[in-house]
């Protein structure tokens, strides 16, 4: 295709990412190395209803001063990214010298929120995706073999985790799992001990959070498969079957192939889906046991003064690890792309 | 494939069956007892006492008399006018996909027609863009939106949704296009068609099943985002999900979760019409409009 | 109050898409202006909303948007210049943002010139300047079934060490396996819970005049270890348990004690289906001391409205009238679903039972939520950081050690700490 033809076939998705994405991606970016000036603060005195008291405000004019002289804010560099709440160089510094096992030295790195999150978030993305993919595959090869009247139906139901909103869904099942809920309880029968909560105990959390994780997505991969499996040669199978080739074969060296692209597409999205899970902690009020980047995101946007700064810089580490996290696919991708030009 | 799941020996057949069978269980379970839920009310629902409440109903019959009651449909749709947010969700949803599948299906379409090395990089850039967490993104869109007055309106969330969903409906076609053959254009090329007119009439028929399937994925997103629609839209015009949670209640103050609840199962009735009707585009129309490798 | 919001729902209605039919009704002295509000959405809100709607007119628009993320909004549309929003509706902790970005007005003019039937104590000064008029206050209290606690023979506990030996006997006779209820949710509600127990025990959050933190000091350790002994007492799973879930555990019957909202008393047990022991045994009472304090363990709040600095006097004016008639106090407590609504700071309001909690806690000299600028740095810590310490994975100095550093990292990204 001409460069010419292909600019206007892509200016209008390319205009829209520009403008919604990208300039955003730069604001983003620069927020991550400013931060707001400092704040000068005047002792006042404060009344209202519960009587007065002492208190310290923000003196406005001399921080609009301030403002103005700068108004991108204080330069700061790497500054935020290496700070307690990001990266914290200088307190895994600290850990590595005065811990003397590796196992102290994790324990110590688990009280920092940017490893504790991502201790979390990794064992998350490496045990959903592969098995979302495997059970994806599952149904779509399962639901092919159904006769046509019986389709429509089960492909609807086997839909409903993705249509019931992920903000009401994991509230229903993180009632069903509570210790009196309809699951809970019958966990709680199946491991033989009444006083089991799925709740108080983080390996517990854990798993629950991967098992909603692999349940809500797993849809996903059997919709992308099951429009796969359509398209598989029909006469390649065949001459297979001619050829010998055992069921399992078929589906081992003809139709697992025939699918690869659409395997790495779903790997792709589900590894940075799940890399930046959040609606199921906030659903199952999981906090205490589990967090992720992008938890602590909306943690720093929703409190009562919102710290755009940490916030930014997370979002840029997000991306960061998003990249590394894709690598290898992307190479791989890159790789059939040479290939196939 | 019917030929060849005719000679299926009958183990197989059963062992199909039967996953198929679990899996329907796993994937409805939650929303079937949601369904049996919604007839009741919250201390039955959520059963704190006994999980068994849920099944008898045992307060439900105290207050209302008869185990079974629409006091949440009647709540959420009556009292609490929840057809308007439902309006609103559909209108943002049509749009949201006819203009992504729009833009996306001719985006993606080059770029798997494209042998250059920006293609690649394209496909990867739009892919980090997808990294972004989205709630970082719509904060960073507040001040301007307040700015240019645009904010609060329904084709403001609706161009958001399109944007931020683009890297997905590019990647999802560029797959798809993919596995069509590359002759069937080029074909139409060299009989003097130019690329838009092969794109037209040769594509253009063969590239539903994967349109069908983007278009899906695009619904739905539009149809269960929170982040976007609570942020970008106002009380006045919001769609179901942020009414749903409205509904919950915050810290201080007291929701209403069976609204909530009857919301949710009721917002599902029109995706559930909506499959049985499109059953053969989504089935038989894969099927018949797959392209033959 | 099902049938008061449907009214209201419709009047909202009304109000938007035909703005004359409703004009200069209500003793509503806007001639013409641009009102604009944002706020949350629960119903003693959507009273005040409604009620300037309705001095909607020829030459006077009055939207509102009222929702639960009104937080994350009303700086960016306060921020632009005209702002969107002409006024906000926000409590002592939420002022604080609009005061550190400096998007509010001060109110001593319009309030010289049209607040006469205001009462001085709605009126909140900073510095000196009137900021923002309260309408309402909130407290959480204590709130238990004196069927329970009579028939363990117990009195109601005035203080948390009360509350602890209560909860003991009510679980040895067997009357309540977790007969305490508390919203320990890890994040907002369990830093909220510290700050209570915190405050209880004379506990200071800042050096005096500075951002510096001081938690981790005695009165952090004891307050963290009040809070372990009665998460014994808890459902195990409190930390996942926010004020919704305790209030469902209380009207289920599994709850006899607990710490809870006075804006949740009114409605606790108007809900569907609570047995009826619940609603004949629910009482409220004041909140409760620790350690010997003189001060309860509790904090004050207060909801108030203020106007944004960047639109014209004249929309200034027109928005303080509106909201004035918003909070007309004829209107709202000749209406007794109105009236019960909140514990109104107005003139002329008897508080109802349910609003004993509320008064009780004010009465006794609990201390207002801090309104400092780094306040929700810090809440945002505490809610973050304490976790571990409930689930016995830290002890509480460490706790608190975390909470400061996360405080500090947060306090220099924002300027408040060198």
């Amino acid at each position: 295709m001409k460069h010419r033809t292909f600019f206007w076939f892509f200016l209008p998705t390319g205009l829209a990412m520009l403008v919604f994405i990208a300039f955003p991606i730069v604001s983003v970016l620069m927020q991550s190395v400013f931060l707001p000036h400092e704040a000068v603060l005047i002792e006042t005195e404060n009344c209202g209803p519960f009587g007065c008291k002492v208190e310290t405000a923000i003196d406005q004019e001399a921080t609009n001063k301030l403002r103005e002289a700068a108004p991108l804010g204080r330069f700061a560099g790497l500054e935020i990214y290496k700070d307690r709440g990001h990266l914290a160089f200088s307190e895994v510094g600290e850990a590595w010298r005065t811990t003397d096992s590796l196992g102290a030295f994790f324990s110590e790195l688990g009280d920092l929120p940017f490893y504790r999150a991502m201790a979390f978030t990794l064992t998350y993305t490496f045990v959903c995706t592969p098995l979302l993919i495997a059970l994806g595959f599952a149904v779509a090869v399962g639901v092919n073999s159904l006769n046509q009247r019986l389709k429509g139906l089960v492909i609807f139901f086997s839909l409903l985790p993705m249509i019931v909103t992920p903000l009401v869904g994991s509230l229903i099942l993180f009632w069903m799992i509570d210790s009196r809920g309809v699951l809970g309880n019958f966990i709680s029968y199946l491991a033989n001990d009444p006083s089991l909560s799925l709740k108080a105990s983080t390996p517990l959390m854990w798993i629950s959070l991967i098992i909603y994780g692999i349940w809500s997505s797993a849809p996903f991969a059997f919709v992308v498969f099951y429009a796969g499996l359509q398209t598989v040669p029909q006469d390649t199978l065949e001459s297979a079957q001619i050829d010998g080739a055992t069921r399992w074969q078929r589906i081992r060296y003809v139709v697992i192939p025939h699918l690869m692209p659409l395997v790495t597409f779903v790997a792709l999205i589900q590894l940075m889906d799940n890399f930046r899970v959040f609606e199921p902690i906030v659903g199952f009020n999981a906090e205490a046991h589990a967090t992720s980047l992008s938890w602590i995101i909306f943690n720093d946007l929703s409190g009562e003064t919102q710290q755009l700064s940490a916030a930014a810089t997370t979002s840029v580490l997000t991306i960061l690890g998003v990249a590394v996290l894709l690598s290898p696919v992307l190479v791989r991708t890159w790789r059939d792309f040479k290939g196939g030009h | 494939m019917s030929s060849i799941s005719q000679r299926r020996p009958l183990g197989l057949q059963i062992f199909l069956a039967a996953f198929i069978v679990i899996w329907l269980i796993c994937a409805a379970f939650p929303f079937l007892w949601t369904l049996w839920g919604s007839f009741k009310v919250e201390l039955d629902f959520f059963s704190v006492n006994d999980w068994t409440d849920a099944l008898t109903g045992d307060r439900t019959k105290a207050t209302h008399g008869s185990a079974f009651t629409a006091a949440g449909y009647k709540g959420a749709w009556i009292q609490e006018e929840f057809w308007r947010n439902v309006i609103n969700t559909f209108v943002v949803c049509l749009f949201v996909v006819t203009t992504s599948l729009t833009i996306g299906t001719l985006g993606g379409y080059a770029l798997s027609r494209s042998g250059y090395k920006y293609v690649f990089w394209l496909l990867i850039i739009a892919l980090m863009f997808r990294a972004l967490p989205q709630i970082t993104l719509v904060s960073g869109y507040l001040p301007v939106f307040f700015d240019w007055n645009i904010w609060g309106f329904l084709p403001t969330a609706i161009i958001v949704l399109v944007a931020i969903n683009q890297p997905f409906t590019l990647w999802m076609l560029h797959s798809f296009f993919e596995s069509i053959p590359k002759d069937l254009d080029e074909s139409a090329k060299v009989d003097g068609c130019t690329q838009f007119q092969a794109f037209r009439h040769v594509i253009i028929p063969v590239m539903w099943p994967g349109v069908i399937t983007t278009g899906l994925f695009s619904f739905l997103l539009a149809y269960n985002d929170f982040v976007v629609t609570a942020l970008v839209l106002q009380e006045s015009n919001r769609t179901m999900i942020p009414a749903i949670a409205a509904f919950l209640g915050t810290t201080q103050t007291e929701g209403n979760v069976m609204f909530a609840v009857a919301a949710v199962v009721s917002a599902t009735a029109p995706l559930f019409v909506m499959v049985l009707f499109f059953q053969r585009q989504i089935v038989s129309g894969l099927t018949a409009g797959a392209v033959k490798g | 109050m099902k049938h008061f919001k449907t009214a209201l729902m419709s009047g909202v209605a009304v109000a938007a898409f035909a703005t004359a039919a409703m004009a200069d009704g209500h003793g509503c002295k806007v001639t013409d202006g641009r009102v604009s509000i944002i706020g949350n959405e629960f119903p003693a809100i959507q009273t005040v909303g409604a009620g300037a709607q309705a001095c909607a007119g020829d030459n006077v628009t009055v939207e509102s948007n009222l929702t639960a993320d009104h937080q994350k909004i009303n700086l960016a549309g306060m921020q632009g210049n005209p702002a969107e929003y002409t006024t906000a509706i926000i409590a002592n902790s939420s002022i604080v943002a609009l005061m550190n970005n400096d998007v509010i007005r001060p109110l001593d003019d319009l309030i010289a010139k049209h607040g006469g039937d205001l009462q001085k104590t709605q009126i909140i000064t900073i510095n000196g300047k009137a900021m923002a008029v309260a309408f309402m206050a909130n407290a959480q209290h204590l709130v238990y079934r004196a069927d329970l606690l009579k028939e363990a023979g117990l009195e109601v506990p005035t203080s948390y060490e009360d509350m602890l030996s209560a909860a003991k006997m009510l679980r040895e006779k067997g009357l309540s396996e977790n007969p305490v209820g508390g919203a320990y949710k890890a994040g907002w509600n369990l830093a909220q819970e510290f700050n209570n127990m915190f405050l209880g025990y004379g506990g200071q959050h800042f050096k005096d005049g500075s951002a510096e933190p001081m938690v981790n000091s005695e009165a952090g350790v004891k307050a963290l270890e009040m809070m372990k002994s009665l998460s014994e007492y808890m459902n195990p799973d409190f930390l996942t348990h926010d004020s919704n879930v305790t209030n469902g555990e209380f009207r289920a019957g599994n709850v006899a004690l607990m710490n809870m909202w006075g804006s949740r008393a009114a409605t606790m047990t108007d809900a569907d289906g609570v047995p009826q022991e619940v609603i004949d045994g629910f009482a409220i009472a004041g909140p409760m001391t620790v350690g010997g304090g003189s001060v309860p363990a509790t904090t004050l709040w207060w909801d108030g409205w203020t106007v944004a600095k960047n639109i014209s006097d004249a929309d200034a004016e027109a928005t303080f009238l509106a909201m004035m008639n918003g909070i007309n106090p004829d209107r709202i407590l000749s209406d007794d679903e109105t009236a019960k609504q909140a514990v109104w700071l107005l003139e002329g309001y008897e508080p109802t039972p349910s609003a004993e909690g509320v008064f009780a806690a004010a009465q006794s000299g609990a201390i207002p939520y801090p309104m400092l600028p780094y306040m929700g740095l810090m809440h945002t810590a505490l809610g973050a950081e304490l976790t571990d310490f409930m689930q016995g994975k830290e002890s509480a100095e460490q706790a608190l050690g975390d909470v400061e550093a996360a405080y500090r990292a947060a306090a220099k990204e924002n300027g408040f700490l060198q």
